[in-house]
């Protein structure tokens, strides 16, 4: 195996960021230019959110009930299992609902703009594109982008109510909490900046997926097997970085509230 | 070399009409290898001028800086008037569509329909309403006789089919400019001649300049000895008692550089040992 010099990859790692930054950038400008497919971008809305439905709807239900089988031990402790609502609708709104999301739709649909835009690539179809006179981050980047933006947004809030459900099944079926009491804590102590924290951060997972997910399948090289290596480092860097960006904004809107 | 294409070469291409595209000293290295250095040339309106050279040599390349979508280290190209070596990639796209291009694997893309595909730039481009969109489908995949093929995929044709679908979506918009990048590398001689019969036809019907790339000798030959006759509406060889212009020339690459760029009948004269060996 060839080593590489420190310096050179150095470089290749800023180049790869300058490079991600400017079709991130790109994709947001090419919103306020024509030409706008949005029949491209309704079919990419199917396939991300329709299409991630499924997943999100189990994973929600299942955090959610496994929260409040975790927890409640710990709560009875010290005789507040009633608290079992709020904590579970707390965690799944401000925290687990988006982050799991992201993660899950990272994991399908990442992939699966990496790997059809780096088929395009090694096959020589995004050169076509370009050649016949179309841009590829306005067809095939923007609306992923606004796709991914817009889907995982309500597909937050389906695992939010999914998992507030879960934790519901759990508490009622299992802890024999009473239902009024775990829906009436669940509800009445959510406040307006937990929500707020909650619909802001799947904005920018899905901006984060859908770019990731398209520079890694634009940069894709070097036939079938460039193709799977652009698949599995989207997947890899789409999720890092929605862990990296939820510390952040986590941290940034604790403190502007 | 045959006695056809020197038949063929009496009058050299006319190149006084303004260029269509000038590539002035250009180099491009990649990962530390010359791929061209100080190429320069001349295409002039009408001409069709062919590209050979050893695989690596950077025939394709040029193709691909013809149309911006590779930039040189150094150099100036120019298209169609425009400076492309100097344009943002979103100022290209206009000039692009004045261009066609036929991908050595066609590039067809592979979630359309070949109707799709050819359809492609009067529906991204001209925004033509689909009823219009329909006949000029047709004819140009008539053209590369293949107007039966509409609804299929890529995937459901041959090599060769694939190259003629590319070919009509090159040409559905009759481009000023055509670049070939080895249309019939890979097919058997029979596909390859059915393909070199298109590229002359597009040639002399329709007086349309062209860049094509190959390694195939006989096929660039083909064309500098052949003419196509409207009225019967096929590919005849050129002969002694009726020469003709078809305006097609040679360029050779060699190392990087451009070794040889002229006429047939100035390659069949040149006294370079490389490329007497190369055509030999």
């Amino acid at each position: 195996m060839e080593l590489v010099s420190p310096t050179d990859y150095a470089k290749e790692w800023v180049l790869a960021v300058q490079h991600y930054s400017v079709l991130a950038a790109r994709s947001l400008g090419n919103l306020f230019r024509k030409p706008f497919y949005m029949a491209d971008t309704f079919q990419q809305a199917d396939i991300i959110g329709v299409g991630s439905l499924p997943i999100v709807i189990l994973t929600g239900f299942f955090t959610g009930a496994v929260l409040a089988l975790q927890t409640s031990d710990t709560l009875q402790q010290f005789g507040s299992l009633s608290l079992t609502g709020q904590l579970v609708s707390f965690s799944m709104v401000r925290e687990l609902g988006p982050v799991l999301t992201g993660l899950m739709v990272a994991g399908r649909n990442a992939s699966g703009m990496a790997s059809e835009l780096g088929s395009m690539k090694v096959t020589e179809q995004i050169d076509a594109m370009r050649a016949l006179g179309t841009d590829p981050t306005k067809k095939l980047v923007t609306p992923r982008v606004v796709a991914s933006v817009v889907m995982l947004f309500f597909l937050s809030i389906i695992s939010d109510l999914l998992g507030i459900l879960g934790g519901f099944m759990v508490s009622y079926l299992l802890l024999g909490l009473d239902a009024n009491q775990y829906w009436h804590s669940a509800y009445d102590k959510l406040e307006y900046k937990d929500v707020e924290m909650g619909l802001v951060k799947p904005l920018l997972f899905g901006y984060v997926i859908a770019t990731i997910g398209c520079y890694y399948g634009l940069s894709a090289k070097g036939g079938t097997q460039g193709v799977g290596r652009a698949t599995t480092q989207a997947v890899v860097a789409a999720s890092v970085l929605i862990l990296v960006v939820d510390f952040f904004i986590t941290r940034f809107l604790m403190v502007i509230s | 070399m045959s006695t056809a294409i020197q038949n063929s070469l009496s009058p050299p291409p006319v190149k006084t009409a303004e260029p269509v595209i000038v590539f002035e000293n250009v180099s491009i290295d990649f990962e530390d290898n010359h791929v061209l250095e100080d190429v320069s040339f001349k295409l002039a309106r009408g001409e069709t001028k062919i590209l050979f050279g050893v695989a690596g040599s950077g025939k394709s390349t040029i193709l691909k800086m013809a149309l911006g979508l590779v930039k040189p280290d150094n150099g100036r190209i120019t298209v169609l008037g425009e400076e492309v070596t100097s344009l943002r990639e979103q100022d290209l796209f206009d000039l692009r569509r004045r261009v066609g291009i036929v991908f050595q694997e066609s590039a067809l893309f592979d979630s359309l329909t070949v109707e799709e595909n050819v359809a492609y730039r009067l529906l991204e481009e001209e925004h033509m309403p689909p009823g219009e969109v329909r006949p000029r489908v047709v004819e140009a995949l008539r053209f590369v006789e293949l107007e039966n093929t509409l609804p299929l995929f890529p995937a459901e044709l041959s090599g060769g089919m694939r190259r003629r679908v590319a070919i009509a979506r090159a040409i559905i918009t009759q481009p000023e400019v055509l670049l070939y990048d080895s249309p019939t590398g890979g097919l058997d001689p029979i596909t390859s001649t059915r393909i070199i019969e298109l590229i002359v036809k597009q040639r002399d019907v329709y007086q349309t300049s062209a860049l094509m790339v190959t390694h195939r000798l006989q096929d660039a030959f083909t064309m500098a000895a052949h003419y196509f006759d409207s009225r019967s509406n096929q590919m005849l060889p050129i002969t002694k008692d009726a020469p003709r212009d078809v305006h097609t020339t040679f360029l050779i690459l060699r190392e990087a550089k451009v070794i040889f760029d002229g006429t047939a009948g100035e390659l069949a004269a040149s006294e370079d040992e490389y490329i007497r060996e190369y055509i030999a």
